[in-house]
């Protein structure tokens, strides 16, 4: 009995995934190669020609989404790693109050929060309307329904993912081995080179991966921010879904895309090299 | 030329070091005026009770720390405000503080690394280190598939093999067990005799400092209390607290009139002191006997309280008549003749020179 104590208290979980994870996969992957109509209904037929289908006619808008994604990821790590190690190690008694103000924006609505910025970067809005007015940017600037938009947008909505993991690792860095490398005559540049980089870089990795899958999926922020041309594949599978009705496109592309997102994490890791991430991390 | 003045300065000197830290608002000091010489190729402790200000002294020589006030001279040369990296001193740290993402080989190698040694000289010193430190063979470990005594000779070697002008140790041995502990103790006046490098050694343990050190600075409240040699500071404790941290003492206290102190129906013999005076008396050198003994010698009557069985030597607590209470170790030895037992009236006696007069410098 004992012995099976642990299965036993991992049980619900297993069955919440089961129920939550498994179940939905499976239906969704069965419909992506159903053909049909809402109106007549769809029937398995095995068709992966779904697949050549969706990908032909999209193609454009997932490059664009895993270019807007990694561009979006790269901003978050150059702003979010000088936030994640100020708060570690000159945050000092105050730094659970960094930490909340990091999550306040989170106790606003996503979609509101992306509206909002909308309404910042509009041509003639509080921002550029006013330094239009002082005459200090051209009357034809504008932000709105541009890449940088949407890349902001996103760098912006998803950048507390990036600077928590990378905190919690640099706060695990024993200050003792910074100061054992500077006794070891590093400079301050070769002491974060060589010691605290490496050993933030399972905080780095998290990070990464916690941003960059949910940035190129998302739909909210080229809806909000984006224009006719700064369509991505979040966009493409809410509209096959819930507006075209056509289910197997939609679930042909949403595999698809996490398809492409495993290989990439698989290949990033692989750069990285994981056993050596892992091995700093397990220490 | 040069190695002859080199010979003649000290390896590390501080003068007048204060160091002050902000500490809700108010100025605490942390280390209150310390004025020390420490010799070239010394091993040198800093002993004493944590919070005692050893460690801050320690990380004011290896830069750490900044002195609020005075001035830190490495071989004559004032580096009061050279960062640690251009120090030519390296540091054993307590908790080791190996870097956890390299492998044995690597730790060893960085301070030379991070000074530009040619790869061919980097290769044959690290790879001496570690026979020295008795790692050979281990050089691609990682520090946590090490034990405690490993890790320790990887930061010993990490340290040494920079070949600094003096190494700093922190608590190194802390977190051993005692076996180990011992050991380590051997194995680092070893390496000291064999790399003939200035070791500065900060512990609160005072057996380690008396069984190691050439000299030792007890501190206290930070300030040095004592300065001397292990047997100096052992027989002739400059102060209560030293009398008390360093081993057991029995402190006596009367007033004395022509070098004998009247105590409890006895004389303790104070040669040379009139007046108010502490008397310390290290447990070992007292005799206890039955009859009152003869001779030249201080004589205190009392009886017998607690009893302690402790191996090698037994402990026992004896009530003077006027209420100290004075702690006697007597050896176990195959001719042990006393078999004082509790509630017996015994006689304590020692010679004139164990006992020792002290200043009152920290006593309330």
């Amino acid at each position: 009995m004992k012995r099976l104590t642990p299965y036993l208290l991992a049980l619900p979980s297993w069955m919440w995934l089961a129920v939550f994870l498994v179940v939905p996969m499976a239906a969704m992957a069965s419909v992506s190669l159903q053909t049909g109509n809402a109106i007549d209904g769809f029937a398995m037929t095995f068709s992966f020609s779904n697949y050549a289908d969706a990908l032909g006619r999209y193609s454009t808008q997932l490059v664009r989404s895993l270019w807007y994604g990694g561009l979006a990821t790269v901003a978050m790590l150059v702003i979010g790693y000088p936030v994640a190690y100020w708060i570690a190690f000159k945050g000092g008694s105050r730094k659970s109050v960094y930490l909340f103000m990091l999550l306040l924006p989170f106790f606003v609505s996503f979609v509101l929060r992306t509206i909002s910025w909308g309404f910042l970067l509009a041509d003639d809005g509080v921002l550029f309307g006013t330094l239009k007015g002082w005459g200090l940017l051209p009357a034809d600037f504008h932000v709105l329904a541009t890449t940088v938009a949407v890349v902001g947008g996103l760098t912006y909505n998803f950048l507390p993912f990036m600077i928590l993991p990378i905190y919690v690792a640099l706060e695990r860095v024993d200050p003792r081995v910074v100061e054992a490398a500077y006794d070891l005559y590093a400079s301050r540049t070769a002491a974060f080179r060589r010691v605290v980089l490496p050993l933030s870089l399972p905080g780095v990795f998290a990070g990464v991966l916690m941003t960059f899958v949910p940035a190129t999926a998302d739909p909210v922020n080229a809806q909000v921010l984006g224009g006719t041309g700064n369509t991505m594949i979040g966009n493409i599978i809410q509209t096959e879904y819930l507006t075209n009705l056509n289910y197997p496109t939609a679930s042909a592309l949403s595999f698809t895309l996490m398809a492409v997102l495993l290989i990439g994490i698989f290949i990033y890791a692989r750069a990285l090299g994981t056993e050596n991430v892992l091995e700093a991390a397990a220490r | 030329m040069a190695e002859l003045n080199r010979a003649e300065l000290n390896a590390i000197e501080l003068d007048g070091v204060v160091k002050e830290y902000l500490s809700h608002g108010e100025v605490v000091q942390a280390v209150k005026g310390v004025t020390l010489d420490i010799a070239e190729g010394e091993f040198f402790s800093l002993l004493g009770p944590s919070g005692c200000g050893k460690t801050t002294t320690m990380r004011m020589i290896a830069g750490f720390e900044e002195p609020s006030r005075g001035v830190v001279r490495l071989h004559g040369a004032d580096v009061t405000n050279v960062p640690p990296n251009k120090r030519d001193v390296n540091m054993v740290f307590q908790s080791y503080a190996l870097f956890p993402h390299m492998n044995v080989w690597d730790n060893v190698a960085f301070g030379l690394k991070q000074r530009r040694t040619p790869q061919e000289e980097i290769r044959r010193r690290v790879g001496e280190m570690l026979e020295i430190v008795d790692l050979g063979g281990r050089e691609k470990r990682r520090p946590r598939e090490m034990s405690g005594g490993q890790q320790q000779r990887v930061a010993l070697a990490r340290a040494l093999v920079n070949r600094p002008r003096a190494l700093l140790l922190d608590e190194p041995l802390g977190a051993l067990d005692l076996k180990l502990r011992q050991a380590m103790q051997i194995e680092l006046k070893r390496i000291q005799r064999e790399v003939g490098i200035t070791f500065v050694y900060v512990t609160h343990d005072q057996s380690e400092a008396l069984t190691m050190s050439d000299r030792i600075a007890v501190m206290n409240d930070g300030l040095v209390e004592q300065l001397g040699g292990p047997r100096e500071i052992y027989e002739k404790p400059a102060s209560a607290f030293v009398a008390g941290f360093i081993g057991t003492s029995n402190l006596l206290t009367g007033v004395a009139a022509g070098g004998v102190l009247e105590l409890g129906g006895g004389r303790v013999l104070v040669p040379g002191r009139d007046g108010e005076v502490t008397v310390t008396v290290r447990p070992e050198k007292i005799t206890i006997s039955l009859d009152k003994p003869d001779g030249d010698v201080s004589v205190v009557p009392g009886t017998v309280g607690e009893v302690v069985y402790l191996g090698t030597y037994n402990s026992y607590a004896v009530r003077l008549g006027d209420g100290t209470e004075v702690t006697v170790f007597q050896q176990n030895a195959h001719d042990a003749t006393t078999t004082a037992e509790r509630g017996d009236p015994v006689w304590l006696s020692w010679p004139a020179q164990h006992s020792y007069a002290i200043g009152s410098r920290t006593t309330p």
